[in-house]
C-alpha cells in the first residue's frame, strides 16, 4: 500500500502516546512545498525501464500499467530521475 | 523456599533468576562483578534460559538493553560507578524510551581520585534521570527489589527502568542467611511482560522518535507522571509479596522507632542496620531517637518523611554523597519535602563514608547528641587520616 | 530471480521523510529496505535518517524502526535480535542504517563489540564523507582535500588533511561473516549485496557511499551520477569480503578522469595541481594492493 497522509494529527495530551511509540508510517505533511522545479514524464517516450522508479531517494515514483507516475504530494524536485533516464522521457518544468 | 548463605551480590542474582530475564547485556566492574559472573553460571548451567550478550562496554550494555525491550523482551544489565557514568546517555534515553529494564548498580565512588570502594555518588548523581531508584540495606531486601522491581517497571502505569542500588562491598559482598523463594511462587508475583511499548512485526511501530517543541513537555509530563505513579504500583507489589513469600516491606520509606522519636536520623542503604543498632543502645538509655531509611529516592517519598519527621525536634541526614558547590542531594530533597509540609524543624546534614570511608557507631551517636544542640550544618565526617 | 527494478518489493518503506533534494542516504536506505522488506527492524542512531525520518507526528518508516544512541547503533541491533530470538521469533532483519561518523567514529566500538561476538545483524553505513546532520564537519571518513566546516580551505590548510579511514578493511579484520563495498551509482550491485547478507548469519556490513549534494557541493540531479563516477575514477570500489578472502566486484576499463571528478565538488574546489596528484598516487596504491590481495 502507498503511504498516505493521515487526517488525524495528535496535539493534545490525550492524544499523544504515554511512550515514545507510534504507528509506524504516520504521515501528516507533505512535502511538495520544498519543489520549484518538477519533473514530468512524457509516456509516449517511456518504455517503463523503471531506472526513475529505482533511484528515486524519496520513493515517489510508482509502477503504473507498465509506465510510472509520480507522487507530487511528496516529490522534492530533485530531478535524478531525468538524469537516470536514457530515453530523456522526464523533463523539469518550473513550478508556477 | 530455601534458606541460603549469599553474598549481596549472589542473592541479587538468585532474584534476577526467578524473574527470567530473556536479555542479560552487562559489562563487568567492581564491585558489581559477581552478579554477573553469578547469572553467566545460571545461562550456563541451564538453569535460566537467558540470552547472555558479552558487550564491550557500558555504554553498549544498556543499549542493547534497550533494544531487546524495544521488542518487547525482558533485560537486565548491571554496573557501578564509572559504569554507570559511562552509560548515563542510555539512562535518559530508556526512561524517555519507557523501556523497563531493571539494572543493579554497585553503589562506589566517583573518579577522581580512584577509590573502589562504596559510596553513592554514582546514583545519586544520576537522580534527574528518570529511574526509579532504590537503595536495599541488605541481602535479602536487595533479592526481593530485583523480584518486584520488574512488577513494578512494567506496570502499565509507570513503563519505567529501574535501579536497585547495593552499597559497594558492604553490601554486595558481605554473606547473609536468604530466603530465596521458589520459582513457582516467583512466577505466580510476576507474570510475563506485557506491553504495546515495542516493535511488533504484526503491527509496525517507530519508536525513539524526536519530539519538537510542540509536543515534547507532554512526552516529558508524562514521563513524570508514570514515575510518580510507581508509588502506588510499589505498595500494590509489596502487599502481593507479602502474601505470597510473607515478607511484607513498607513501601517507600521504612520508619524505625519514629513515633515518639525527638531527634532523627534520615538514611539510606546498608548503613541503616548500623544506624538501627546504635537507636537500641540510645533508647536502652531512654533517649528518644528513630530512623528513617529511605528505600526510594524516586519516586521520592515527600510524604512520607514529612509524617515520620514532623514532630521530632531536629534531624539529620547522613548521605555518602556530596553534590559539590551546596549539599548533600539527600538533603536537599529531605529539606524540600520538610517546606512544602510546613515543618520548619533544624535539619543537619552529615556526609560521611566517602570512598568506602567507615562510618562508626560513635560518630553516629555523636549526630544524635548534636541534634539537641538544634542547629543546622552541613558536616563532613572522618575527613583526616587513619 | 535476482533483485532488481522489476522484482523489487513495490512497497516503500521510507517515504515522506524530510532529507534534502537528493539525498543519497535516503537512497541507500530506500533501496536496502525494498530489499530486505517489511520484517526489517531498523536501528538509526543519531544523525541524518533518523533526524529526517522520525519527527512525531510525522514517522516515515513504514517497517518497525526505532533511533539508537549516536554511539549505540550496533548495541542496539544486538539487542534487537537477541530479544527476538529469545522469543522464538526468527523470521526477520535487525538492520542498521549509520552514517560515517556513528559508523567510523563513535560508533566503532559498539561495532567492532558486535562483529566480535557475531550477532546476527546487518549493518548498513551510508557515507556521505562528513557529519552532514550536524553542517559539514570534518569525519575520519571525509577524503584527504575535502573542505568541511571544520576543516576549512585557507590560505595555511587545504582542507582535511587525513585519508579516509578503510572501514571496510578494519570490519574485514574481525573476520566477519560478509563484508560489502557498494555506492548509490551502482544500485543493483548494493541490491544483490543487500539480498545476500540478508542469508548469512553472523554479522554482515555494507559500506554504501552516498552523495550529499548540500555537503559535497553538486547539484541535487548528479547525486547518482557523482556516486558512479568515485567508482569509475578508482576513488572508491565494489568489492566483498568472505571466508577470509576480498573479491572486486568491479573493474572500470580505464579510469574516469580524478581531477574532472574533484572540480565539479564544491568542496575540492580548492585543491592544487599537487593535491589532485597526491589523491591520484594514493589511488594507485590502493590498486596496487587491490590487484594483489583481492580476487
Amino acid at each position: 500500500m502507498k503511504p498516505y497522509l493521515r487526517d488525524f494529527v495528535p496535539k493534545n495530551l490525550e492524544d499523544i502516546p504515554d511512550t515514545t511509540s507510534y504507528e509506524a508510517g504516520y504521515l501528516v505533511t507533505k512535502n511538495a512545498g520544498w519543489r520549484s522545479i518538477r519533473p514530468v514524464i512524457d509516456n509516449t517516450q517511456c518504455v517503463g525501464c523503471l531506472a526513475c522508479y529505482l533511484h528515486c531517494p524519496d520513493g515517489v515514483i510508482f509502477k503504473s500499467n507498465g509506465k510510472v507516475e509520480i507522487d507530487y504530494d511528496f516529490c522534492k524536485g530533485c530531478g535524478i530521475c531525468k538524469n537516470v533516464c536514457r530515453l530523456g522521457a522526464i523533463r523539469m518544468e518550473a513550478e508556477k | 523456599m530455601a534458606k541460603k548463605f549469599l553474598s549481596g551480590n549472589e542473592a541479587f542474582a538468585y532474584g534476577i533468576r526467578l524473574a527470567r530475564p530473556q536479555v542479560i547485556s552487562a559489562y563487568p566492574i567492581t564491585p558489581q562483578t559477581i552478579v554477573v559472573e553469578k547469572l553467566s553460571e545460571m545461562v550456563e548451567d541451564g538453569s535460566l534460559p537467558s540470552e547472555f550478550i558479552h558487550v564491550e562496554s557500558e555504554h553498549s550494555a544498556l543499549s542493547c538493553a534497550m533494544g531487546a525491550s524495544s521488542v518487547g523482551a525482558r533485560a537486565f544489565t548491571a554496573t557501578s560507578s564509572q559504569g554507570l557514568l559511562y552509560m548515563a546517555e542510555c539512562l535518559t534515553y530508556a526512561s524517555g524510551g519507557r523501556f523497563p529494564i531493571v539494572m543493579m548498580n554497585a553503589n562506589r565512588s566517583t573518579a577522581l581520585p580512584w577509590n573502589i570502594y562504596g559510596d553513592q555518588r554514582d546514583s545519586l548523581s544520576l537522580l534527574d534521570s528518570g529511574w526509579i531508584q532504590a537503595y536495599a540495606e541488605n541481602a535479602q531486601e536487595a533479592l526481593d527489589l530485583a523480584l518486584m522491581s520488574y512488577y513494578i517497571a512494567e506496570h502499565k502505569t509507570v513503563s519505567t527502568p529501574f535501579m536497585v542500588n547495593l552499597d559497594g562491598f558492604v553490601l554486595t559482598h558481605t554473606y547473609e542467611v536468604v530466603d530465596v523463594p521458589a520459582a513457582e511462587q516467583a512466577d505466580e508475583f510476576l507474570p510475563p511482560l506485557e506491553t504495546d511499548n515495542k516493535m511488533d512485526l504484526l503491527h509496525p511501530k517507530n519508536l525513539g522518535f524526536s519530539a519538537g517543541p510542540d509536543h515534547n513537555t507532554a512526552f516529558k509530563y508524562k514521563e513524570h507522571i508514570g514515575l510518580l505513579n510507581a508509588a502506588d504500583v510499589i505498595t500494590q507489589a509489596e502487599k502481593r509479596f507479602a502474601e505470597i513469600f510473607g515478607r511484607q516491606y513498607s513501601g517507600l520509606v521504612e520508619n524505625y522507632r519514629t513515633d515518639d522519636a525527638d531527634y532523627i536520623i534520615i538514611t539510606l542503604g546498608s548503613i541503616a542496620g548500623l544506624v538501627k543498632e546504635v537507636i537500641d543502645k540510645l533508647r536502652e538509655q531512654g533517649k528518644k531517637v528513630g530512623l528513617v531509611r529511605i528505600r526510594y529516592m524516586r519516586p521520592f517519598p515527600n510524604e512520607m518523611i514529612a509524617q515520620a519527621v514532623g514532630n521530632a525536634k531536629a534531624a539529620a541526614v547522613l548521605e555518602k554523597d556530596i553534590s559539590f558547590g551546596n549539599e548533600g542531594t539527600v538533603y536537599t530533597n529531605v529539606n524540600s519535602a520538610l517546606y512544602k509540609a510546613g515543618i520548619s524543624i533544624p535539619v543537619s546534614n552529615y556526609i560521611g563514608g566517602l570512598g568506602g570511608k567507615n562510618i562508626l557507631p560513635e560518630e553516629i551517636e555523636k549526630i544524635l547528641e548534636e541534634l539537641t544542640e538544634r542547629t543546622v550544618k552541613t558536616e563532613f565526617l572522618g575527613i583526616g587520616g587513619v | 530471480m535476482a533483485v532488481n527494478a522489476k522484482t523489487l518489493n513495490e512497497t516503500e518503506f521510507f517515504y515522506g521523510h524530510k532529507a534534502c533534494a537528493g539525498c543519497g542516504g535516503s537512497l541507500a536506505v530506500r533501496i536496502a529496505l525494498k530489499v530486505l522488506g517489511e520484517n526489517s527492524i531498523a536501528v538509526l542512531p543519531a544523525g541524518c535518517m533518523s533526524a529526517v525520518g522520525f519527527n512525531f507526528p510525522q514517522l516515515c518508516f513504514g517497517n518497525n524502526a526505532i533511533i539508537s544512541t549516536f554511539a549505540g547503533t550496533a548495541s542496539m541491533l544486538t539487542g534487537v535480535a537477541a530479544g527476538l530470538r529469545a522469543q522464538g521469533i526468527t523470521d526477520f532483519h535487525a538492520v542498521g542504517f549509520a552514517g560515517d561518523g556513528g559508523t567510523a567514529d563513535i560508533g566503532l566500538q559498539a561495532l567492532s563489540g558486535a562483529i566480535d561476538r557475531n550477532d546476527d545483524i546487518l549493518y548498513i553505513c551510508y557515507d556521505n564523507e562528513a557529519y552532514m546532520n550536524t553542517g559539514i564537519q570534518k569525519s575520519s571518513l571525509t577524503p584527504f582535500g575535502a573542505k568541511t566546516t571544520t576543516t576549512p580551505a585557507g590560505k595555511n590548510i587545504r582542507g582535511n588533511l587525513r585519508p579516509k579511514k578503510n572501514m571496510f578493511e578494519i570490519v574485514a579484520a574481525h573476520g566477519i561473516s560478509y563484508a560489502a563495498t557498494a555506492s548509490v551509482g551502482y544500485l543493483n550491485d548494493f541490491m544483490k549485496k543487500v539480498e545476500k547478507a540478508s542469508k548469512i548469519k553472523g554479522t554482515k556490513y555494507i559500506h554504501i557511499i552516498a552523495p550529499c549534494p548540500t555537503g559535497w557541493g553538486v547539484k541535487t540531479d548528479e547525486t547518482v551520477d557523482i556516486a558512479r563516477e568515485v567508482v569509475d575514477c578508482g576513488l572508491w570500489y565494489l568489492a566483498e569480503y568472505e571466508n577470509g578472502q576480498y573479491t572486486l566486484n568491479y573493474r572500470p576499463n580505464q579510469f574516469g578522469d580524478v581531477a574532472a571528478y574533484l572540480q565539479k565538488q564544491t568542496r575540492f574546489k580548492h585543491l592544487t595541481e599537487e593535491d589532485i596528484q597526491t589523491i591520484i598516487s594514493s589511488r594507485d596504491t590502493k590498486w596496487e594492493f587491490i590487484n594483489q590481495n583481492f580476487h
